[in-house]
């Protein structure tokens, strides 16, 4: 194990934070099903997005579409075996994904940078296509609303938004904590290794093609338990038009704006884009009391989500995780800095 | 005979669908030609020129004040890009200006929300997009003026770009620019100058692409997927390559509708969708420069 004194320590504020804490004080449903669910789900999935891009390097742009993989493997499990119980399901809908994973990272092994990026735009294209055109993966649903069932673990119902919200964070908490525990051992080590520069890597005898396809499927993996977890406990609902190629985009932003390369950088970046759009609804309504219109708040959102970026590029390229490392270092009681410092590129908290 | 003559049909009403992707991609061609980045913001750019172009037709403007109005649009457009955001990320990693030009996109797209409102806009032309008689008299093939408009302005640009980059004095600063800049810029290349020029030029070009795609499917924000479609012509034919602009477009354009023709109604359509990008696949692992781009050789 890699953990240090002080990561048990956030460990345990974190969980007290999330299992004690949060349920005692926030007592309105909206919260939970507006904001803490679909932060966590999307935090889940920025991790995929981080292990495969951050970590190692491969500019992949396919997130929402194994998001959708998992979604709908889930559906399918419950509704044909459900026997083998909810959280069987949610990992073999995980390992699903993780098989297109594989199968559309193939390309890295030939191509890098924007080459690979259009390759991976094909996964999200093609798998969203797959299960909207085979009748099979909706049941042949006619209707064209398939509601998600519902989560029973061990016969007892998990359907109001508190209860999900615990199912959710449990999830969440255990892939994040095997998700640093990757980062920080060899693996993650041998992913940096193949994104700083693959050509080294490989001479000293790391295999390109187990490290690239094992990123891509463990990214899969994460991206399609995210996924599922989302469409059963936020959409409630599935359809593959939630899995576009805007979510895509907005993955990619949550671990761009948060920070590429740290697990930190995907729950703050998930933060973000999550709650900037409701934080510029809420000014907009609170000081001009709706008279500017909804196209003009969503401009203003685009514009400044486009300047955030370039500014973040230009200034930070390590995002925000990194202003947050930096504000925690100017408040810390450390007056000296360590003999040893990590640099911020192998940062892995 | 009908049967092939369909079939020419189809291909026909491909190609010149192709031209309309080849446009797109020559403005990430100008760009990636003379600074080797690629330009994401570029069909943002497209629907931010054609949008603007409109919008000042809406206002009253002429049709060619209303063009060379937007045509300066552009420029300054080009001219804020390169000081904010190129110059200062001059010596960062290719992702991370990638990245930027994502950023800018969303600037752009927003941009022109604000400035002309979100409604869908017709664009006449005055070129309609039916058959031509002429040619359905002699030939019996249905092909839209529109279509072959579009292929024939594409087909001018494309000749003239290519011409300019060749023989000019300042495509060799371009072609110089993008080999080296440091060296570029040494021998006394003005390399503001350049990329200013640079990007001016994929503003027009996407300013001609969007009047194109615009004619024929209106003026919406859909057009800014439109980019997405380019790349797997740009992967066909080649990043830096003009001509492969028009070839890979040419490619896609023939294939994805001869696929969507041919085999869609089996899986009830939307091979359009993935096909290009699947196609582009193929290619990387057999070509992964493209037919007319740059080897890439790493050298570590």
């Amino acid at each position: 194990m890699n953990y240090t004194k002080s990561d048990m320590m956030n460990l345990i504020v974190l969980l007290g934070i999330g299992f004690a804490v949060v349920p005692f004080v926030v007592q309105t449903d909206y919260w939970y099903s507006s904001i803490l669910i679909p932060w966590l789900c999307l935090s889940l999935a920025a991790i995929g997005q981080q292990i495969v891009m951050g970590y190692a390097g491969q500019l992949a742009l396919g997130a929402a579409g194994f998001m959708a993989a998992g979604a709908f493997a889930l559906f399918n499990l419950e509704l044909r075996l459900p026997f083998l119980g909810f959280p069987v399901n949610l990992m073999l809908s995980g390992l699903i994904a993780a098989a297109f994973g594989i199968l559309f990272g193939l390309p890295s092994l030939r191509v890098r940078g924007i080459y690979l990026m259009v390759a991976t735009l094909a996964s999200q294209f093609f798998i969203i296509w797959m299960i909207d055109k085979f009748g099979w993966f909706k049941n042949y649903d006619t209707s064209g609303i398939i509601t998600a069932q519902d989560i029973v673990i061990f016969g007892k119902p998990f359907t109001s938004p508190l209860e999900m919200y615990f199912v959710v964070l449990v999830v969440v908490v255990v892939m994040t904590c095997l998700a640093i525990n990757m980062a920080r051992g060899s693996t993650g080590r041998n992913w940096m290794a193949v994104r700083d520069l693959d050509v080294a890597a490989e001479s000293m005898g790391i295999s390109l093609l187990r490290t690239k396809l094992q990123a891509f499927a463990i990214s899969a993996f994460f991206c399609g338990v995210a996924g599922a977890l989302f469409a059963f406990t936020y959409l409630k609902s599935m359809e593959p038009v939630a899995f576009d190629i805007k979510l895509s985009f907005r993955i990619l932003f949550m671990v761009i704006l948060g920070g590429l390369g740290t697990i930190n950088g995907a729950f703050i970046g998930a933060a973000f884009i999550l709650l900037f759009p409701v934080v510029l609804n809420t000014l907009g309504n609170e000081f001009f009391h709706g008279m500017i219109d909804a196209t003009i708040i969503s401009s203003i959102e685009l514009v400044v989500f486009g300047i955030l970026i370039i500014l973040f590029m230009i200034y930070e390229p390590l995002g925000m995780a990194k202003l947050w490392e930096n504000l925690k270092l100017r408040f810390s009681s450390r007056k000296t800095t360590p003999a040893i410092k990590t640099s911020p590129e192998t940062n892995v908290s | 005979m009908t049967e092939f003559l369909f079939f020419l049909e189809v291909v026909l009403a491909g190609l010149l669908a192709g031209t309309m992707y080849s446009l797109v991609a020559l403005g990430f061609v100008l760009i990636y030609k003379a600074s080797s980045t690629f330009n994401f913001a570029q069909g943002a750019m497209v629907f931010f020129a054609v949008l603007s172009f409109v919008g000042f037709m809406e206002l009253g403007l002429p049709f060619t004040v209303a063009f060379i109005v937007t045509i300066l649009l552009m420029v300054a457009v080009g001219y804020a890009t390169q000081r904010l955001v190129i110059q200062p990320l001059m010596n960062e990693s290719e992702d991370t200006v990638l990245m930027a030009t994502i950023g800018l996109g969303f600037v752009l797209e927003g941009l022109a929300q604000a400035a002309w409102g979100v409604e869908v806009r017709r664009l006449d032309l005055g070129i309609g997009d039916f058959p031509i008689q002429w040619i359905v008299d002699n030939t019996g093939l249905f092909i839209s003026a529109l279509d072959l408009t579009a292929g024939l302005v594409a087909a001018f640009l494309i000749i003239g770009l290519a011409l300019i980059f060749r023989y000019t004095k300042m495509g060799l600063g371009l072609r110089a620019v993008a080999d080296d800049p440091g060296a570029a810029s040494s021998i006394g290349i003005p390399l503001s100058s350049i990329m200013l020029m640079v990007w001016s030029a994929a503003g027009v070009v996407a300013l001609v692409a969007g009047m194109m795609w615009g004619a024929r499917a209106g003026v919406q924000f859909a057009l800014v997927d439109l980019a997405l479609k380019a790349l797997p012509v740009l992967i066909i034919g080649g990043f830096s390559s003009i001509p492969g602009a028009i070839v890979g477009g040419l490619i896609i354009g023939a294939t994805e509708k001869v696929l969507e023709v041919y085999i869609g109604p089996y899986f009830g359509g939307g091979i359009e969708g993935w096909a290009p990008f699947v196609l582009a696949i193929f290619f990387l692992l057999w070509r992964p420069e493209g037919l007319f781009g740059e080897k890439i050789i790493r050298r570590v």
